[in-house]
């Protein structure tokens, strides 16, 4: 038997949940973005995982089965967006990707390659 | 009993530190260092919580699959110029309200919520006499065998979207 309550699960995945929610909005880097959603979706996995053990049922983990796939597909795509963007625009920070057309262009390619000013706001 | 306890505060600071550096260092590869040092955490939890084989999903996928996937990412692009700019955006008191609106309306309603859920008495493990996988196999193959092959769908296009958008000329 767990001697740990259920609630100390909960309150730990919601913290940790509100971490990434955190990390979502104050970070400037994609990248570091795209890691705070990773946290978001280990945080909603603790928590299916820990009902399933204290309903002493399967489906919660399996739902943390199919949570973990969509993770996966989710990683690959986003990360090849993030390489297609930084191909193209030349940065990560997200204030500057802030239009779907390629018309914003903040360095010049023929300059970009020496000294890429950064763009400060 | 007590053995539980001191393995959950261990594997708790472990989520939390990691998660706290993940969200606050300024090189990303540190970044990724430490959110595998989270994951690594939730991973002991979940073992603690006797789920051995999404124990081991999580390591095998989450930390040999995803991070490495992160971290050649993360060596594919330029970070010098990243790290040198400021880390947080210039909208940080509205982020700040806005996480600290969903942290309250977690708390809130767990704490709104507490005792009112119906815990099952006993394991199932002892009136089954099947093992964690045993019993996650049985449940997937059968009672949720269409939501797997939808899942196998799912990873198929994402592997083909993936490679249409990393080449260059198709």
């Amino acid at each position: 038997m767990n001697a740990v309550p259920l609630s100390w699960y909960l309150t730990l995945s919601g913290v940790l949940f509100t971490l990434g929610a955190a990390g979502f909005l104050f970070r400037r880097n994609i990248i570091t973005v795209f890691m705070s959603i990773e946290l978001m979706l280990n945080a909603v996995n603790l928590s299916f995982i820990s009902f399933s053990y204290a309903f002493r049922r399967v489906d919660g983990q399996i739902f943390t089965f199919f949570v973990m796939v969509v993770a996966a597909a989710e990683a690959a795509v986003g990360l090849a967006i993030i390489l297609t963007v930084f191909k193209n625009r030349n940065t990560l920070n997200i204030d500057d990707l802030n239009s779907m057309k390629d018309e914003y262009q903040p360095a010049q390619p023929e300059e970009a390659s020496e000294t890429a000013p950064v763009s400060v706001p | 009993m007590l053995m539980d306890t001191i393995l959950f505060y261990l594997f708790a600071a472990l989520v939390l530190g990691g998660g706290i550096l993940t969200i606050t260092r300024r090189n990303a590869v540190h970044s990724a260092i430490f959110l595998i040092l989270s994951l690594l955490g939730v991973a002991g939890l979940y073992l603690l919580q006797s789920a051995e084989f999404l124990f081991a999903v999580q390591i095998v996928l989450y930390v040999g699959g995803i991070m490495v996937l992160f971290l050649f990412v993360i060596m594919l692009v330029n970070l010098d110029q990243a790290a040198k700019e400021k880390q947080f955006n210039r909208q940080w008191t509205v982020a700040l309200a806005c996480a600290g609106l969903v942290g309250a309306e977690i708390f809130y309603f767990l704490a709104k919520g507490a005792g009112a859920f119906q815990l099952a008495k006993g394991t199932a493990e002892a009136n089954t006499g099947m093992g964690n996988t045993e019993r996650l196999a049985d449940a997937l193959f059968s009672q949720y065998l269409l939501p797997f092959e939808i899942a196998s769908l799912l990873l198929l296009v994402a592997v083909v979207g993936s490679v249409v958008m990393a080449k260059k000329r198709i």
